[in-house]
């Protein structure tokens, strides 16, 4: 095993695993909060179309997928809270909508697309340096507007009308928000896939949360749970032969399952043994 | 004039998609009444809160908080939401929840302070939370949580104090020890409460209004059975009031 971190592209691994775990873990204990699970699915998605943009006009499929996973998150944000549109209904339209216009640019590109499945599915052990920097560089701008907006998105999830009333700018800061999930997917995006993001956005928080109740010991928790189901992933899938994205995702499910059952039996027999 | 309204509507019309939910609705509170606002499911109570706090703006009419517009008076007034429906896994403790109160005072990207958690300690010891105060918010009882919210409504300070259904999920024992917070509160700010237990209402509070789209208001608590069948459109029980509060039931 030791062996394989002689080489950069493991290294490299490690680093985007590192990068990954530390948005995920935070920006996740909102996203499991807030309950903007199926949302942040749908930023996710969209992002496809941002994908398909780079490969049609010659550039890097990763800053496409920015682009249109933050327009996508502003989209929803605006459309739910300007609109009488549902908003189940709205996450399926772009979650749909960006994925059908990547079809499309992909389409229409000349030749076929390397690395696609990469994009979709992820592969940890080809994250070149110029998307570390960029992961390293969200990862900040994740950090700092977390520092900034505590006591915001705190009220903003606890209880929107509360900050409505306390004068607090929710519908702006509830942009923000989706925005810092747009960015959350950028950096997950070589890790895991855009399919598979939204597994990484909501396993390792929902998991944090089974622990405590301080919603910054969950964030921290669930940075660590990231990295364990990362490196776990990745050394899983090198000594299987699987595919590293996927290998992530059912270790932490697998992770988040048990934990259910067991908080699940201990609570049975709680109720049981208690006269 | 010589001293302003606390609340002052006039002619209020609010419909929802063409139903409405507030006719006509005129009402003057003093700086210390304690008004109690009762009517049926449906009949607006939540909706006059939400005018008063700014959260509606009305079709029709006029709005006046503490002599200014409500969104603008909105850091004066303490509010305690019905929360029937909040997560109550929600990992925040008692002591944050007291905090978010202080977010008019601190504002944006200032975070809270000594002085705000001072405050909070203050009134968690007021309504008697303050051994609880870092809890988790879903681990406390009905009654606790109930009085974990009048605390966050009442760290700033507030001259109007809002309550929306405040005894909804507070169990009869602990509605006695709610009463006699809001008893003491009355002192210092006006307090509306929306209610549909009509017999917990009027014993407590000093003016009473019947709320079903139109609003009955009266200068005293006495409610006549006319009135109470205006209101919800069929009989009610009565509550009549002497030395002690009691119930009589109307014949019908």
């Amino acid at each position: 095993m030791f062996e394989a971190f002689q080489f950069e592209f493991m290294r490299n691994a490690l680093l985007a695993g590192l990068l990954a775990s530390i948005a995920c873990g935070i920006v996740g204990v909102y996203v499991v909060v807030k309950k903007i699970v199926s949302m942040s699915g749908g930023i996710a998605h969209a992002s496809f179309g941002g994908i398909g943009l780079g490969y049609l006009l010659n550039f890097s499929p990763v800053l496409g997928a920015m682009f249109f996973s933050l327009l996508s998150a502003l989209t929803m944000g605006l459309v739910t809270r300007r609109t009488r549109l549902p908003e189940d209904t709205a996450i399926g339209i772009l979650w749909a909508l960006g994925m059908a216009l990547g079809v499309i640019f992909i389409g229409f590109s000349k030749g076929y697309a390397p690395d696609l499945m990469s994009y979709l599915f992820g592969n940890i052990l080809t994250v070149p340096l110029s998307d570390l920097y960029l992961m390293a560089a969200l990862d900040l701008v994740i950090l700092v507007l977390t520092a900034v907006f505590y006591k915001e998105f705190l009220l903003l999830s606890f209880d929107e009308e509360f900050g409505t009333v306390a004068g607090m700018p929710v519908n702006a800061l509830y942009l923000v928000l989706l925005c810092m999930v747009a960015l959350t997917v950028v950096v997950l995006i070589r890790v895991v896939g855009m399919i598979l993001v939204i597994a990484m956005l909501a396993f390792p928080a929902a998991m944090a949360r089974q622990f405590t109740h301080d919603i910054k010991k969950m964030m921290i928790l669930s940075v660590i749970l990231g990295m364990i189901f990362t490196f776990g992933g990745l050394w899983i899938s090198y000594i299987l032969n699987l595919a590293s994205g996927a290998t992530i995702i059912l270790l932490s499910g697998l992770a988040l399952l048990a934990t259910y059952i067991v908080t699940g039996l201990r609570h049975r027999m709680k109720v049981r043994f208690t006269p | 004039m010589t001293s302003h309204d606390t609340v002052r509507l006039e002619n209020v019309w609010v419909s929802y998609n063409g139903t409405p939910a507030l006719e006509g609705v005129n009402l003057a509170v003093d700086e210390h009444d304690f008004l109690g606002v009762i009517g049926p499911n449906g009949g607006g109570k939540s909706t006059l809160l939400k005018v008063i706090l700014g959260l509606i703006t009305p079709q029709r009419g006029s709005v006046t908080v503490l002599g200014s517009s409500p969104d603008r008076s909105r850091n004066r007034i303490g509010y305690v939401p019905q929360h029937s429906d909040y997560d109550r896994d929600f990992p925040v403790s008692v002591m944050e929840v007291v905090l978010m109160g202080r977010y008019g005072k601190r504002g944006m990207l200032k975070p809270y302070n000594e002085s705000d958690r001072e405050a909070a300690e203050k009134v968690l010891a007021r309504v008697g939370m303050l051994s609880h105060a870092r809890t988790q918010i879903g681990q406390l009882s009905g009654g606790q949580q109930q009085r974990t919210f009048i605390a966050r409504a009442l760290v700033s300070d507030p001259a109007l104090l809002l309550l929306d259904e405040p005894t909804a999920s507070v169990d009869s024992a602990m509605q006695t020890d709610f009463y006699e917070l809001l008893e003491q509160l009355k002192k210092e700010m006006a307090i509306i409460m929306v209610s549909h237990d009509i017999g917990a209402v009027s014993v407590f509070v000093d003016k009473i209004a019947c709320l079903n789209v139109q609003l009955y208001y009266h200068g005293s608590r006495e409610i006549t059975p006319e009135i109470l069948e205006a209101t919800y459109k069929c009989p009610v029980q009565l509550i009549a009031h002497g030395d002690i509060p009691h119930r009589v039931l109307k014949e019908h």
